[in-house]
């Protein structure tokens, strides 16, 4: 079996960005000072004229953010999801999202597994606070195919984004053909006694979680569900259908995120048991990254005992 | 600025605070203080500064203006009207649930706004933005907004300062409506942002003190934004919070409050008595 090839969905975001700057895309690109870390320096070396640093000062980028998009250029903003989600949510819902502008965010350094900064930079709440404004439109790749397509699909869609991407290296989970298209979920493992909807770095976790299940007895549908908003209510619906059975699988807060998209879908349709992977309303600690995703239950063993418990829920 | 001219303005001016008054009473609700202050300044960028076509409100080229202080949106709906980007008549729609006269300024909903405001710091971002926009394109338009001297207790309204005076954002002009009063008190009371026009110098911002009532100063001050190079401008104009209407001028109390029946009566009879004057 060929070596598998791992990648953080922050790089694949600077990558993606200069490949936009290459094409001559008509774009702007907009950092806080972390320009190294959230990966748009690589745009800020290939395209330093379309680059701008805004210094640390989160709630002017989202504000200038906005004023570039009023004149109309697209505009692709970024910092940590703590301080673009967080710091300036006021900003993203007012400046950007209630006048329904063209800025992109790009988030990065999502969820635990920023590591060992601890929990003043894990942001587990980024999504919660993203969905309560409308219009907003969120997007969390599983990988860094997803992710390059994610950003691609963004610079085309017209009206605000917001781009999750993590800082962790993680394992490629779509070949390089994957078509992503924004507000659908798609089936990765097909499965008849329950359904795992996951997204961003837990849809791996998912998969191994399937196979795991499989081998005693439990076959469990898997869905990459890349959107989080608007949210992909058919392949919902369908899955629990088919499954009467549901856990999702988040690297974010059990309060307001994929868990509570999917559950509010179910909720008010097809009511079937809903178990959530995620953080569970706590706050995070200094780590390594994998160690923390294990002590946080984002992984494969707390899915296949969560499959379990929605199983019998049944 | 000959007398003719002048006199124009100010019945602009005049009419735009009578349109101030008819959208705050019928909707009863609004922020007559801080309307009535910049009526002045308005009257003087959408008559003789600024490049714009009430029947293009989207040309590209057009200079662009955001009212950071968004609460004071009476005043910028009235001089709008004036202008004939909307009738005069819909001011008395104002905060109606089924006008596009929002309390607030939405530029998805009223023709001739540029920015949708009314959260207080984040407009001078925006029109930062704006003007960065322009450098992008090497495009000539220039960038107005007004901020309220309250507004820049607000942090972002320093984040935008720093960033614009770093990028010698000369196409930009941000005045100040200093007219010393915020809804708690006065603003040395409140939490004093004294010296303001100190501290838009030492954010390396080219900085004109005038009477925000004077249209002279109100020309010359932005003939001189238009002179200096590789620095934007701060124009703190000392103004009256409720010009115009005598029980309102200098009173808190007016901040964000409308007229009763009588007190409409007589703000109208004291603005339309302004109006005889001038047109005499």
């Amino acid at each position: 079996m060929a070596e598998v090839i791992k990648c953080a969905t922050r790089d694949a975001y600077g990558k993606t960005l200069v490949e936009l700057g290459d094409k001559g895309a008509n774009i702007i690109v907009l950092d806080a000072d972390l320009a190294a870390a959230t990966k748009t320096g690589m745009f800020k070396k290939a395209h330093p004229e379309r680059f701008v640093d805004v210094g640390i000062a989160e709630s002017n980028l989202m504000g200038v953010a906005a004023g570039l998009a009023a004149t109309g250029h697209t505009v692709f903003a970024s910092s940590f999801a703590m301080f673009a989600a967080g710091r300036a949510f006021e900003q993203i819902r007012n400046s950007i999202g209630y006048p329904h502008l063209n800025v992109k965010i790009g988030a990065t350094h999502a969820g635990i597994s920023v590591g060992e900064d601890g929990a003043s930079h894990q942001c587990c709440e980024d999504i919660a606070l993203m969905r309560t404004i409308p219009g907003m439109v969120i997007l969390n790749p599983a990988d860094d195919i997803e992710a390059r397509a994610c950003v691609l699909a963004a610079a085309e869609h017209d009206g605000p984004v917001y781009m999750r991407f993590g800082r962790l290296a993680v394992p490629r989970v779509f070949d390089e053909d994957y078509t992503f298209e924004i507000g659908k979920g798609n089936i990765l493992i097909e499965g008849s006694d329950v359904t795992i909807i996951a997204s961003g770095l837990m849809v791996n976790e998912a998969i191994m979680a399937a196979e795991k299940l499989k081998s005693e007895g439990i076959s469990a549908r898997v869905v990459n569900m890349a959107t989080i908003k608007p949210i992909d209510r058919d392949i919902i619906i369908d899955s629990a259908k088919k499954t009467g059975a549901i856990v999702t699988a988040e690297e974010h807060s059990v309060i307001g995120g994929l868990g509570s998209a999917v559950s509010e879908v179910i909720c008010e349709t097809i009511p079937v048991p809903v178990v959530k992977v995620g953080v569970n309303d706590v706050f995070g600690k200094s780590g390594p990254a994998v160690e923390l995703l294990h002590i946080y239950g984002l992984d494969a063993d707390n899915i296949a005992d969560k499959v379990k418990q929605a199983i019998s829920l049944k | 600025m000959d007398n003719n001219k002048k006199k124009e303005l100010q019945l602009f001016a005049t009419k735009a605070r009578i349109g101030v008054i008819e959208g705050v009473f019928n909707a009863k609700a609004g922020h007559p203080g801080g309307s009535l202050s910049i009526c002045d300044v308005l009257a003087y960028l959408y008559n003789e500064e600024m490049n714009i076509d009430p029947k293009n409100p989207g040309l590209e080229s057009r200079d662009r203006f955001v009212l950071s202080k968004g609460h004071a949106a009476p005043a910028l709906y009235a001089t709008l009207a004036l202008k004939g980007f909307f009738p005069v008549e819909d001011l008395k729609t104002l905060r109606k649930s089924d006008s596009y006269l929002q309390g607030h300024p939405n530029m998805n909903k009223t023709p001739g706004v540029d920015m949708s405001t009314g959260s207080l710091g984040q407009g001078i971002s925006a029109a930062v933005g704006m003007a960065l926009g322009a450098k992008f394109d090497n495009a000539d338009y220039r960038v107005y907004t007004i901020l309220g001297d309250g507004e820049i207790e607000e942090g972002e309204v320093w984040e935008a300062a720093m960033f614009a005076g770093n990028r010698k954002l000369d196409n930009l002009v941000a005045f100040v409506d200093y007219n010393n009063l915020q809804i708690d008190g006065t603003i040395d009371e409140v939490n004093s942002a004294y010296p303001i026009a100190d501290k838009f110098k030492a954010f390396n911002w080219n900085v004109v003190e005038i009477d925000g009532h004077n249209l002279d100063e109100i020309e010359s001050a932005l003939n001189n934004a238009k002179s200096v190079k590789d620095m934007p401008t701060c124009i703190v104009m000392k103004t009256v919070k409720g010009k115009g209407v005598s029980y309102m001028e200098n009173s808190c109390g007016w901040h964000g409050k409308a007229p009763n029946e009588e007190e409409y009566n007589q703000a109208m009879a004291e603005l339309n008595a302004q109006l005889k004057e001038l047109e005499a």
